[in-house]
């Protein structure tokens, strides 16, 4: 039985990979919003995330909330250190938010438009932002001994962490795809496959480079999973995974590669997860610095209460969660109370 | 370092006021459409599923510029108050995660079948969905206001550890949770957030009387709102009166505050007046010995006064007596102009006072005005503390943010909530000046009355 502590690592992963795959992907239809031309073809776009994106944006707020029970030295480290970067976020995600909501409440060409950039400006920096804090993260951050950010705004944005900010968009711009595959008909449908290829090359081109920068420069996340055998594993299942999505796409099973797809998140989290362990947030240069699961935990106390919770409340927003996508299943069809 | 806590608290507020426009709404409007909803099922009437697409068109804007903005707050304890994260982690973390599992998963998840299921779902599991996100939105309260209130009331914890790594963990969690003036606070808090719907639903419906527009969708619109208003606003009378008498237990500071009640002995209730805080003396229109009255229930008996504090742990006096007043004031002004309305409605001459419409039209800022003020006397009541008597929101901050990295986020915030604040009020406008959709009202509208299962 592993510790609270360790069971805390593993449920805010599951949090935040929850965030990754559902957020991810209409982050991903943001990303590629302004590629649809014509304005039905962007309000089909809009309407196949529009019942749920509100809800996929509480993954974040969940996470960060149990981050900040679970972890509080890293909630704190974290938001204080990565200041601009993240209020550049929350810029980001107010603007695609209410450019879901405002665009459709008028006609005129150039409030849609406006709306239409806010949108996907939005969800690409969003997406990129994400992408930045987590490679920083991976890539270690200066701390002291009080475990504070030592580092600056610049000093974030090191080539790693571009990197990783890069292939996160690019792996949301794919799932997004996909998953407006599955909502579109007809002739808006075949357009969209021809994406598909694009957007897997871009992605796994991206993340080859991105594995090599790991393996060659970032020597404790390799040296952890050399710990671990049953990682090739996960390595294994995430290229299968990458590489049944064109089957799938091809033999028109939609929803197939969009799980395909969900599993290769899974994987990747996974690698993260174990490539990070015990560590929350590397110290570099100083590893005795880092925040880990011990050293940033709330009390075994808090742990264990907040566990309780979990095991409560995780189940039923699973069930009525998984109850509002079946009632939203299918095509998109533009009506009345539409965006 | 005076700078970044100035900076900070400014951001704050500026932040958390732009936010709090829009969950009192939410709220409110969420137990409109349960009302109306209801109505519906029950009378069969399209005219109550009329008000009730309109208010839902409604909501949803309020709702996503409630999103938008929430996120915000929950960045910024970390991003602007890093040391009281650290200090508080184990609490006020609880409660923002519970806050994230219990409340607002249920409510954007049910939003989706509220807004775009009308025609997927029949209208009992419609129903369903739109009192679990009036539900949801009802939880969020009460764990916000479960963390806000233990800053205020700390309770259920102990101290662990000295100087810069001191922090509070749970040492009972119910205690925590109904700290001393979790209640009191809840209870209060909601009452404003039904007002801000309550008035809404009111004015709205009392501007098309006057442009004799919509007549039978107004005038239910104003009766169920002033229906509402009557009963919160009278209701707020003994919410109010708890949490005074539980300040007045928990944190003698802020009640003498409220009051500018420096002397300890028998106190006055001051209509209204002005603080002179370098002296320590309050001018104004008081009844004598009615704080005491009303705290103890016996007018002789002694309230402790601001002297009894050193000047460092005294909040702002002038500045939290006027907040206070004020939201005092706006809370009886609610009670006289419901029960005049309700008067009106009984003699059947409600639609024919013109200039009582018009009062009807403008109170809805009243209950917005009231909850920001009473919000600003409660927080700023409690300084200098971030938790009441633990730690002093100057120790609270982030130490790594130095004041040129807030000046930058504070004019960010500044030019964004400006844009979406003239936006909010153009489209609400926009969608009021619209009015409801006729079409919902036939069976045969854009998509059809839904039907009702037998």
């Amino acid at each position: 039985m592993p510790d609270l502590n360790t069971i805390w690592f593993i449920l805010v992963g599951v949090l935040f990979t929850g965030y990754a795959l559902l957020d991810g992907f209409d982050l991903g239809v943001g990303a590629l919003h302004l590629i649809a031309r014509t304005d039905e073809d962007r309000r089909v776009f809009l309407n196949a995330i529009g019942p749920v994106w509100d809800g996929n944006e509480v993954w974040l707020v969940t996470g960060g909330g149990a981050l900040f029970a679970a972890f509080p030295m890293v909630y704190a480290t974290v938001f204080s250190g990565f200041y601009l970067a993240f209020m550049l976020l929350l810029v980001a995600l107010i603007f695609r938010a209410v450019a879901i909501e405002f665009r459709s409440k008028q006609p005129m060409k150039w409030w849609r438009t406006m709306w239409d950039y806010a949108f996907a400006g939005g969800s690409i920096l969003s997406s990129f932002l994400i992408g930045v804090a987590m490679g920083n993260i991976a890539w270690g951050v200066p701390l002291d001994a009080q475990h504070e950010f030592a580092g600056t705004f610049l000093g974030m944005l090191n080539p790693y962490a571009l990197l990783m900010g890069f292939t996160t968009a690019a792996l949301f711009a794919m799932h997004g795809a996909i998953y407006l595959l599955m909502k579109t008909e007809g002739e808006l449908h075949d357009r969209l496959r021809k994406w598909i290829n694009p957007a897997i090359i871009n992605f796994v081109v991206l993340y080859v480079i991105f594995t090599l920068a790991t393996l060659l420069y970032v020597p404790h996340i390799t040296e952890a999973i050399k710990h671990e055998p049953w990682f090739f594993g996960v390595v294994v299942a995430a290229v299968l995974a990458i590489a049944n999505i064109p089957r799938c796409v091809t033999l028109g099973r939609d929803f197939q590669a969009f799980l395909s797809s969900c599993g290769t998140m899974v994987c990747l989290m996974a690698l993260f997860g174990v490539g990070m362990f015990p560590n929350l947030v590397f110290s570099h240069p100083s590893p005795e610095n880092s925040l880990n699961i011990y050293n940033a935990a709330s009390s075994q106390k808090t742990l264990g209460i907040m566990l309780t919770i979990a095991v409560i409340g995780i189940p039923i927003v699973l069930a009525y969660s998984v109850s509002i996508y079946w009632i939203f299943r299918g095509k998109v069809k533009l009506g009345k109370m539409s965006y | 370092m005076d700078n970044v806590l100035l900076l900070s608290r400014l951001q704050f507020a500026f932040t958390i006021s732009f936010h709090y426009i829009y969950p009192p709404l939410s709220i409110g409007l969420g137990v409109v459409l349960v009302v109306l909803e209801g109505l519906w099922l029950k009378t069969k009437r399209p005219l109550y599923h009329q008000l009730a697409r309109f208010w839902t068109k409604v909501f949803a804007l309020t709702f996503a510029m409630g999103v938008a903005t929430g996120i915000v707050m929950e960045f910024e304890f970390g991003t602007n108050w890093a040391t009281y994260s650290r200090y508080v982690g184990d609490i006020f973390g609880s409660a923002l995660a519970a806050e994230g599992i219990f409340a607002f998963f249920l409510e954007s998840g049910f939003l989706a079948v509220l807004l775009f299921g009308w025609d997927r779902v029949g209208p009992k599991l419609h129903f369903f969905a739109t009192c679990m996100v009036a539900l949801g939105a009802h939880f969020s309260a009460v764990w916000i206001i479960v963390a806000n209130s233990w800053q205020q009331t700390p309770a259920g914890y102990h101290i662990v550890g000295e100087g810069i790594s001191a922090r509070a963990e749970v040492t009972d969690f119910w205690a925590m949770v109904f700290n001393p003036s979790t209640v009191e606070r809840l209870t209060h808090t909601l009452g404003g957030a039904w007002l801000a719907g309550a008035t809404l639903v009111a004015s709205v419906g009392s501007f098309y009387v006057l442009r004799g527009r919509h007549r039978d969708f107004a005038r239910v619109s104003i009766k169920v709102g002033l229906a509402l208003c009557l009963a919160v606003s009278l209701f707020q009378l003994f919410t109010g009166h708890g949490s005074a008498v539980v300040v007045a237990e928990h944190q003698p500071a802020k009640l003498a505050a409220f009051e500018g009640h420096y002397e300890t002995g028998p106190a006055p209730l001051y209509l209204a007046g002005w603080v002179d805080g370098k002296n320590g003396t309050t001018r104004g229109v008081a009844v004598p010995g009615m704080l005491s009255w009303l705290v103890h229930g016996d007018s002789t008996k002694p309230v402790t006064g601001l002297n009894e504090f050193k000047p460092a742990d005294r909040p702002p006096v002038n500045f939290v007596f006027q907040t206070y007043h004020a939201m005092i004031a706006i809370g009886f002004a609610l009670i006289g102009l419901s029960a005049l309305g309700v008067f009106f409605w009984w003699r059947g001459v409600l639609l024919e006072k013109r200039w009582f419409l018009w009062l009807l039209v403008f109170a809805v800022l009243g209950p917005q005005l009231a909850n920001q003020l009473g919000w600003w006397s409660a927080e700023v009541g409690r300084q200098p503390w971030i938790v009441y008597g633990l730690l002093r929101t100057s120790d609270g901050l982030s130490k790594v943010v130095r004041s040129e990295m807030i000046v930058t986020s504070l004019v960010l915030f500044t030019l964004v909530y400006t844009l979406l604040f003239a936006l909010f009020v153009y489209l609400l406008n926009d969608k009021i000046s619209h009015g409801p959709d006729e079409s919902d009202l036939l069976e045969a509208g854009k998509l059809g009355l839904p039907k009702h299962e037998s």
